[in-house]
């Protein structure tokens, strides 16, 4: 049970002569949530789409739960449970129907009427699926991605168009999926997102990843600026990014002190998630901070 | 593990729910062939040379509009909305799936079939079938044959708005110059030989053996060839082309 759910190494993809993926290289342990994060077009979904199998690679190694997944070994896919970013369903079946279905294909599933019920959708096991919300219709695709009990699960964007408390409840779902023992592998483009659930995160960009890391960590390794901010002796605000704040701290507080004055507003802040994902992703920073919501592509 | 036959068999329960829930595809495939059959019947009534054609003729349609037609439809949809791609990522395998498709449009030729051959016998004095043997031969090789093609066929739709249009401008032109409203004989010398290049002229002729003149298998042999000869050309574009997921773009 050591040897890592998932292993990526130098791994491309292109598309005619466009590459998506330009040498990729990253691992999940079992039992890790593990994010891709990424603005539109990142490669975050080919990558993703490799390990589920749906496309092939155009070089590098790649190992889920100790399979090749382009070779869509029957024994790899009762294990794994995918939500697509855009997945279909037939339009005249109801919520319980399609789970119930969907738990039939699985030699062990889980029970259906609880997994209507993690799902939120207790109230909506009558409704056919045509009829339901985006945010329901999202939540229903993770119900279908768990019914088999799998070992790991890819999420694609799985809260996209979901209104806040809606995103809440899924965050919920999906630690509760780590509280389990699962691995859950999933992209978004909401850095809070990123934050709150991943262990870990890699920060994609035009096919490559940027940095990688604990949240907390990428903060302090990837961006090693601290910025500082104090209010100077005319009242103006002022601000600057150093290294190590040790020596302009003492420096402000020591004039300060000198004076008889203190230093007002003094702030000391690491860089977070969001600024690391920014700095990062200076390209991508126009529509990313112009629009926190990107649009989907 | 669930055995492959097993899955097969959920799924296929699974379609055939979905079929009746479905009320314009459950009204394309029984009430409009069936509406054909009656209005051409009156039509024609008292002529029972022409009930004659007419009977297997729309016999023939039927397994057309269940199969090719039904199927293009099916899969532009299915594939259009990502349930195909849903679908490949879960343990059913791909041919289970398939299957499922296939005999839920199978089931929907042979339950046409019975009802325009009972409206035959109890309305249009065809009578009960002649060769039951021949029926059920060139029923289940027109079937093979024209689903294989309707998946072929899928393969060029772009998408579902489409679908209607580019199917039914096959349907509609060959179901004329295949001999489902008149005898064949009596067309022009082009369309016929049109029509005699066309897999659903050569089901109709055995299905007229079968259910009116009683020629025989063997004097329809070469019908089952020239069915066999479209039906292979259209597993090989079948499998070929095959996608799981709709063009990007």
């Amino acid at each position: 049970m050591s040897s890592p759910a998932i292993e990526v190494c130098d791994l491309h993809k292109s598309y005619g002569t466009h590459d998506a993926v330009r040498g990729i290289d990253f691992s999940v342990a079992r039992g890790e949530v593990f994010g891709l994060l990424g603005p539109n077009g990142a490669g975050k979904t080919t990558t993703v789409e490799i390990l589920e199998g749906y496309r092939e690679r155009t070089r590098g190694e790649v190992s889920v739960l100790g399979f090749d997944p382009g070779e869509r070994p029957a024994e790899l896919r009762v294990r794994v449970g995918i939500v697509l970013q855009a997945g279909g369903m037939y339009r005249f079946i109801t919520v319980r129907e399609a789970v119930a279905h969907w738990a039939r294909l699985y030699p062990h599933p889980r029970d259906v009427e609880e997994v209507i019920a993690v799902a939120g959708l207790q109230d909506k096991a009558e409704t056919r699926v045509r009829t339901l919300s985006g945010g329901q219709a999202r939540r229903l695709d993770l119900a279908l991605a768990l019914v088999g009990d799998p070992e790991l699960i890819f999420l694609d964007e799985p809260t996209t168009g979901f209104d806040p408390a809606a995103r809440r409840a899924a965050w919920e779902t999906i630690r509760s999926l780590r509280d389990l023992g699962k691995t859950v592998l999933l992209t978004t483009h909401y850095l809070d997102e990123a934050q709150e659930l991943c262990d870990r995160v890699a920060i994609i960009k035009a096919g490559r990843i940027l940095a990688i890391g604990r949240p907390q960590e990428l903060g302090v390794g990837a961006a090693t600026r601290v910025r500082v901010s104090w209010r100077d002796e005319e009242g103006r605000l002022q601000e600057r990014e150093v290294e190590d704040p040790t020596a302009l701290v003492h420096e402000l507080t020591s004039a300060a002190v000198a004076r008889g004055a203190s230093v007002t507003e003094l702030t000391v802040v690491r860089p977070s998630l969001e600024d690391v994902y920014l700095e990062l992703t200076a390209d991508a920073a126009a529509s990313v901070t112009a629009d926190p919501v990107p649009a989907r592509a | 593990m669930p055995s492959t036959a097993v899955l097969a068999w959920h799924q296929y329960r699974l379609e055939r729910r979905m079929f009746w829930r479905n009320p314009s595809a459950a009204f394309f495939n029984f009430v409009l062939p069936l509406l054909f059959l009656f209005l051409i019947g009156a039509i024609v009534s008292g002529d029972q040379d022409q009930l004659d054609v007419i009977v297997p003729g729309i016999a023939g349609m039927s397994v057309l509009s269940t199969t090719f037609s039904a199927l293009a439809m099916n899969l532009t949809f299915l594939r259009e909305q990502g349930v195909l791609k849903r679908m490949r990522g879960t343990p059913l395998p791909s041919g289970a799936y398939l299957s499922a498709l296939a005999a839920n449009a199978v089931t929907n030729a042979a339950i046409q079939v019975v009802i325009v051959v009972v409206a035959g016998r109890v309305f249009f004095g065809t009578g009960w079938p002649e060769d039951y043997l021949e029926l059920v031969v060139f029923v289940a090789a027109g079937v093979a044959c024209l689903a294989a093609l309707g998946v072929a066929y899928s393969h060029l739709i772009p998408n579902f708005d489409s679908a209607p249009a580019f199917v039914n401008v096959v349907f509609l032109p060959v179901i004329f110059v295949s001999g489902v409203f008149f005898d064949a004989e009596n067309a022009p010398a082009f369309l016929r030989d049109i029509g005699r290049a066309l897999p659903l002229t050569h089901v109709i002729d055995g299905l007229s053996g079968a259910l009116v003149t009683g020629a025989s298998l063997a004097d329809n042999a070469g019908s089952l060839g020239v069915i066999a000869l479209w039906g292979i050309g259209g597993a090989v574009l079948a499998v070929r082309g095959f996608s799981w997921e709709a063009r990007r773009g």
